[in-house]
């Protein structure tokens, strides 16, 4: 077996590979390396319940003691700066550390649009970043928001809910343009507008000061302060550096190795071909950084060929309406909404992807369906409607 | 605080002191108990905190909960719920949950 496995990124995927490697059965060493001062916690809270309470006790991913137990190697606050692939080592700062196998799970950072005075945002990817902006908006009156996606969207509901003035700005012509249909687009428009949330489609942010920002049309829009959320770009730098392929995100495999084989890449980074249609993707979500992890070190401890076939789901809470989506569509296919609000997204006959609002047993059901490795078709779902 | 005892299928069991506030879900991990994987995190997408409880303390599943349960990989019985559904309270002392037979 291997006799030493290091881990860059201590995320949620880099966190379900070391502990997947015990459940594995591995008994070699774990490094698990992260930039951030905190033992792995879960992101998601962020944006909903954490932004809500402030509890940070609730997003540990395990306690402190699970790392001792499991003789899992936590190196915290610590960045990898290089790696040597033929010397099979990676550099922080002076000292250097040997591999047997390297995982990259280094996820994402926020994508930083050419935009004038982009110095006065906030950002949301780290509890650093959410704290902060906790403290914030309980000194605010007026929020901004650049970007009509799940994080953007998630964070105006909370600061909505808490009485606050917001006005989200997209550039594109729908939100969640790029998750999800134009008809689900469509509905969560009216429910912020609803909760008397400002939203400004086709709207892109042309300056940011510190009293609020501009739209590229001109129009002002006063803020105390502007959260930035408008997409991430993968980590890809020690990849490529290391020259690795890299296109939006480190490119593997089917079964998640790039084309050095002492190297696999998981989650929010990594560019894999997508079981259903074989085209490369990168998504960002729980549910890829922790099946990618047990992919790995299922192949890792037991030599298991097998190529990745899981089956991406997705969530987001946005004020009372949980959002979920089963599957995986691709911009072009067709959406058709049902009596009970179902959207199927379609590729002919074939459904891709199923969008519900608080209909967990739809969106279960499909992942069960597709999972079992079952072609859904739009009957299947018609039929039980009633 | 309260006592929580978990009981493996086996029937080996581990009683632990569980902090209020804390789901039981949350407790488990706290403990390493096997059995509980908690993949979602607490967010009820997926259904593995699954446990069986019989005891009306903990009142009943949500809709929601139930929904996701009807998908759980292990055997459903009519006293399933998902353990991150359920939060500590002195008053739960001495509650007992019992885990799934693992699947594969
Ligand atoms: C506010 C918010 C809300 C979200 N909500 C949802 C949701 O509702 N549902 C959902 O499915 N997903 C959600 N996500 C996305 C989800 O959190 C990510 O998909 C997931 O965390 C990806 O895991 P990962 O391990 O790939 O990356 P991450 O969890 O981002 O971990 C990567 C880690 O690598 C570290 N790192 C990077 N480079 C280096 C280096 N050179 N050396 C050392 N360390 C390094 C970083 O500091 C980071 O800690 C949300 C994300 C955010 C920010």
């Amino acid at each position: 077996m291997i006799g030493q496995i290091v881990i860059v990124g201590a995320g949620q995927g880099g966190f379900q590979a070391a502990a997947s490697l015990r459940q594995e059965g591995y008994d070699g060493r774990i490094i698990l390396i992260g930039e951030e001062p905190e033992a792995p916690y879960q992101r998601p809270p962020l944006s909903k319940a954490y932004m809500k309470t402030g509890d940070a006790g609730q997003l540990a991913l395990r306690p402190a003691a699970f790392y001792d137990t499991n003789a899992i190697e936590l190196r915290k606050g610590t960045r990898v700066d290089a790696i040597d692939r033929r010397a099979q080592r990676i550099q922080i700062g002076d000292e250097d550390l040997a591999y047997d196998h390297l995982i990259l799970a280094t996820g994402t950072r926020n994508m930083r649009p050419p935009i004038a005075g982009l110095e006065n945002t906030r950002d949301l990817r780290t509890l650093a970043d959410a704290a902060a902006l906790r403290d914030a908006l309980a000194r605010a009156e007026r929020i901004g928001v650049i970007g009509g996606g799940f994080i953007g969207l998630e964070y105006a509901a909370v600061a909505r809910a808490a009485g606050h003035h917001v006005t989200v700005a997209e550039a594109g012509a729908r939100l969640m343009g790029r998750a999800v249909s134009s008809q689900m687009s469509d509905r969560f428009a009216q429910k912020h507008g609803e909760m008397g949330t400002d939203i400004r489609l086709a709207s892109p942010v042309a300056a940011v000061t510190p009293d609020g920002m501009t739209l590229a049309d001109g129009t002002q829009i006063s803020a105390d302060f502007v959260l930035l959320a408008a997409g991430v770009v993968p980590n890809v730098e020690l990849a490529l550096d290391a020259g690795l392929d890299v296109d939006n995100g480190i490119v593997v495999g089917n079964t998640l190795l790039t084309s050095d084989p002492s190297i696999s890449v998981l989650g929010d980074c990594a560019c894999f071909p997508d079981p259903a249609t074989g085209r490369l993707v990168r998504l960002e979500s729980v549910q890829a950084a922790t099946d990618h992890a047990r992919l790995i070190a299922k192949r890792l401890v037991t030599g298991d060929q097998s190529a990745y076939r899981a089956v991406p789901w997705f969530w987001s809470d946005q004020s009372d309406w949980k959002l979920q989506i089963a599957g995986l569509a691709e911009a072009t296919d067709a959406a058709e909404t049902l009596p009970d609000g179902t959207v199927l997204r379609l590729k002919g006959d074939q459904v891709t992807a199923v969008e519900t609002v608080n209909n967990a047993r739809a969106h279960m059901r499909t992942r069960k369906g597709m999972g079992q490795g079952s072609i859904l078709t739009k009957e299947d779902f018609v039929s039980a409607q009633v | 605080m309260a006592k929580i005892t978990f009981v493996q299928p086996g029937g080996a069991s581990q009683t632990v002191e569980a902090r209020e506030g804390d789901s039981i879900m949350q407790t488990a991990l706290a403990h390493s108990i096997d059995g509980i994987f908690a993949e979602c995190g607490g967010a009820m997408m997926c259904a593995t905190c699954h446990c069986y409880i019989d005891d009306d303390r903990t009142g009943a599943a949500s809709e929601g909960e139930q929904d996701m349960l009807e998908c759980a990989e292990d055997e459903v019985r009519d006293t399933s719920r998902l353990s991150c559904q359920i939060t500590v309270t002195e008053g739960l002392d001495g509650l007992i949950v019992h885990l799934p037979v693992p699947v594969e």
